[in-house]
């Protein structure tokens, strides 16, 4: 596929032409393809970069350190559609803001990727006022779908209105909170420095209780004059007012024929089935406390009789903020921090961050810190196929019998973890040009017995029992189907993307670590639907076991015993000044860290591109005309994990 | 002296004796209820991960009867607040509790739940549960491994053997105790407070 070609059409939901993943290659869709090996783009961005420099004359000037500003933030997006369709840069990565007080603005820096040839993302900046009135600009959400939650994640955080954004509300905090938590001059109310160690506690190593630290007691502070007894709360602003959706705007919906009769009223045609059953619409909530939500998360359906109509996302709940903290904190101190983000797979999330680290500070890892990488990653990989299958059978209805099977699998693997790292879940072992701890050679053993003998029987048993499951088969081929180009619109990543026909994988398209030098295949598939879904992380994770596998056999042969820190070990980490956007592969797609540093300790911003969060943009076009039931595992084949979506 | 009572007042038939343990009543209900505990399925970080876990087949929750985890309030006598509580989710945490019908529990899994953990200093964070319900048992751990949890119902276990029927809250005449649901206002506001904040409020 020629670089910057528009994602290929998929073809419509082939409802017999799903074929199982194991054995011969399936003749309707070729299990796997490889992206383009060397992405055609140049390694960096400048060619499209003058290219618009040149088209736009006069409203392109050079940003510093990366990317172009538009210094017309009201032909935003005359720029974004060329960028989209003249340069076929055709998904939106990212969107944030950064807030300069010195300068009185907040940036808004955007980043913009090919797929599936990928290349480096070309970044653009636009800067407005940090007023509250004057500190709007449009929205991009009609050049880019996906931009919609990310622009509301921006405007609940820093105050920045996107005029055209279908649903302006706040999204992981509340409507009715005061103040834009994430701009440089808001504090939270235990603040206690700018930026850590804390002066307070550091040297003299004293600490108190924030609690006693603050005048309410606790960790909250009220505007002057505030009067609980009169306020009154609507948290979710006009959620269910907005819900306009309804059975003339669902495509296909059950009783087709609709017509208006006299009164307005929707009158099925004379059908004498429909006659005699009527529907009604109804609003449930689904969640925040709910077993099938995967978490927090709460899902306000819209039904008519079974069917969705509309859907609305209510995120937030378990909104802990990283990225306050993160800022705040030295650059090493951050590092824990990002297991917590996807705690299912915390071994990919620190990868990402460090990379983003690394390439400020210059380092270069040494080959063993690269393959000891490599192992935890894949091995990470397959722990949460491992975990998001079993719960996706849980949706579909084999309630925890299966997912108590591929839990035990998982013990294996998070045990070695645990006796390589230290901790089951939050490993904390990566470093800036290292990693924490090397293998012994029992563990090397370990790592052999899995990757050779227990995981491939493992994955074995899953496709034999599963892969052919008549049930499974009902509740997911040509559910959820949305298509390749729907898919890259929305900003959609990961196996999800791949199930969609986009051979799109960052470990290619924009390829890190060692990955480039190990045989393995990027799974493809094509019917965009949950069953495409599941084939694809199946595959995925013999894909990982064939990677795993090499670096068991040549990692004695290529790499030093104990060489795993490249330059010195510190504890404080001074990042020369500038920005960059480190992204990986993660099993959920495309995780990125957008970092600013001003050369200090801390990082001035770090802002978390989470694959989860943006992934649940598309929810709501491959849920609407499925039936209630479809939701949940719509839901499912998403894997998304709150810790992500919510950060 | 009990023997004799026992011997004088109610007749035993051969066949059954040395067949008969007597115990106090306060001991039978104790023994009933300790091991057949229900949590409320409820998972809300990366806590839960680890409450899974410990579900799941290697840790096995079952031997200590309390395997039945139930996605309903109204069925559950144990919750694991198994993850950071966050002024957003607190309403519904409250809500839920309220809703458990008594004798309830509650556990805090995790430094989250116990204190606001690693994000105590966040804006959205509340500083442990227990700043809105009473809780039996705090493990430490971040997350706790399975085995500090089950520590934890032991633990329990434990607690609930001490009570006895007579003295137990929830047997006590007039005895309603629901907690007033937070509302999320400019900030998270504490309704047992409400006077203290507008005071305090007039006065900032
Ligand atoms: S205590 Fe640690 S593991 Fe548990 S919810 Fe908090 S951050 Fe996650």
């Amino acid at each position: 596929m020629a670089a910057g070609a528009p994602a290929p059409a998929a073809p419509k939901p082939a409802v017999a032409a799903a074929s199982p993943v194991s054995g011969a290659k399936p003749p309707a869709a070729p299990a796997a393809v490889a992206a383009p090996a060397k992405p055609a783009v140049a390694a960096n961005t400048d060619a499209e970069m003058a290219d618009i420099t040149a088209k736009f004359e006069g409203l392109i000037s050079k940003a510093p350190y990366e990317g172009v500003f538009i210094n017309d933030p009201a032909r935003l997006v005359e720029v974004a559609t060329y960028v989209r369709d003249g340069l076929h840069f055709s998904m939106l990565s990212s969107i944030t803001a950064v807030d300069y007080p010195k300068d009185g603005v907040i940036e808004v820096v955007y980043h913009a990727t090919r797929v599936p040839s990928g290349g480096k993302p070309l970044c653009f900046k636009v800067r407005v006022p940090r007023e509250d009135g004057k500190c709007s600009m449009p929205s991009l959400c009609g050049v880019y779908p996906g931009a919609e939650f990310q622009e509301r994640e921006a405007y609940d955080l820093y105050g920045v209105r996107f005029e055209g954004n279908p649903d302006l509300r706040r999204i992981l905090m509340w409507e009715g909170f005061a103040g834009w938590p994430m701009r440089k001059d808001w504090k939270e109310a235990y603040f206690e420095g700018e930026t850590k160690p804390f002066e307070t506690r550091w040297p003299a190593g004293k600490h108190e209780l924030a609690e006693e630290r603050v005048p309410w007691q606790d960790n909250v502070t009220f505007p002057k004059d505030f009067d609980p007894f009169s306020y009154t709360s609507k948290p979710d602003g006009n959620i269910y007012e907005s819900m306009t959706g309804n059975r003339n705007s669902v495509q296909g919906f059950p009783d087709a024929p609709v017509v208006v009769d006299a009164n307005g009223m929707n009158q099925p045609q004379a059908d004498e089935f429909m006659d005699e059953l009527k529907t009604d619409e109804i609003i449930v909530n689904m969640g925040p406390q709910h077993p099938s939500t995967h978490g927090v998360l709460r899902m306000v359906v819209k039904l008519d009789g079974e069917t969705i109509t509309d859907l609305k996302l209510a995120l937030g709940y378990l909104h802990r903020n990283h990225e306050k903290i993160g800022e705040r904190n030295t650059w090493l101190h951050n590092i824990p921090y990002t297991d917590r983000l996807d705690y299912i797979c915390g071994l990919a999330n620190e990868w990402g961050y460090v990379l983003g680290v690394e390439r400020m500070m210059g380092i270069t890892p040494t080959p063993r810190v690269e393959y000891l990488r490599i192992l935890m990653a894949e091995l990470t990989r397959i722990e949460s196929h491992f975990w998001s299958i079993g719960f996706l059978l849980n949706d579909v209805g084999a309630f925890f019998t299966p997912a108590l099977y591929f839990i035990t699998e998982r013990d294996f693997i998070i045990d070695l973890f645990e006796s390589v790292a230290g901790s089951r879940l939050m490993c904390n072992y990566m470093r800036f040009g290292g990693v924490s701890r090397d293998f012994t050679e029992q563990q090397l053993q370990r790592a052999h017995e899995l990757a050779f003998e227990r995981l491939p029987r493992a994955i074995d048993e899953l496709d034999h029992f599963l892969t052919e499951n008549d049930i499974l088969k009902a509740r997911c081929i040509g559910v959820g189907y949305l298509p390749a180009d729907r898919s890259v619109a929305y900003s959609l990543t990961g196996p999800c993307l791949r199930a969609a026909g986009v051979g799109y994988d960052v470990r290619k398209a924009d390829p890190y670590g060692y990955y480039e030098r190990f045989d393995w295949d990027v799974p493809v598939r094509y019917n965009a639907d949950v069953y495409d879904r599941y084939l694809v992380r199946v595959q995925e994770m013999r894909e990982s076991l064939k990677i795993v596998q090499q670096v068991l056999q040549r990692m004695s042969k290529d790499t030093k015993v104990g060489d795993i820190q490249a330059g010195k070990k510190a504890y404080n980490h001074r990042v020369p000044a500038g920005q960059t956007y480190a992204r990986v592969e993660t099993p959920k797609g495309e995780l990125g860290f957008y970092l600013v540093s001003d050369g200090g300790q801390n990082p001035y911003r770090y802002h978390i591109r989470s694959s989860s969060f943006i992934n649940l943009n598309s929810l709501k076009e491959m849920t609407v005309g499925y039936k209630v039931a479809d939701s949940v595992v719509i839901l499912g084949s998403l894997d998304i994990v709150l810790g992500e979506v919510d950060r | 002296m009990a023997e004799e009572q026992f011997q004088n007042d109610i007749p035993v038939p051969d066949d059954l004796k040395n067949n008969i343990f007597i115990t106090s009543l306060d001991k039978l209900y104790n023994w009933g209820r300790k091991r057949s505990m229900w949590p409320m399925l409820f998972g809300l970080a990366c806590c839960a991960i680890e409450m899974i876990a410990t579900a799941a087949s290697r840790h096995d929750l079952a031997r200590f009867g309390w395997e039945l985890m139930r996605a309903s309030p109204r069925q559950a006598d144990l919750m694991i607040v198994s993850g950071t509580v966050t002024k957003k989710m607190i309403p519904q945490i409250v809500r839920l509790y309220n809703q458990m019908p008594e004798p309830r529990y509650c556990v805090a899994m995790g430094a989250c739940a116990t204190s606001g953990g690693p994000f105590k200093e966040g804006y959205n964070v509340v500083s442990g549960v227990d700043k809105y319900i009473p809780v039996d048992v705090y493990i430490p751990g971040c997350p706790p491994r399975p085995e500090a949890l089950m520590h934890s119902f032991i633990k329990l276990q434990e607690k609930i053997e001490k009570q006895s029927i007579r003295t137990v809250r929830w047997y006590q005449k007039g005895d309603e105790v629901s907690i007033p649901v937070p509302m999320l206002g400019p900030d998270l506001v504490d309704m047992r407070k409400a006077n203290e904040i507008k005071a305090q409020a007039a006065t900032v």
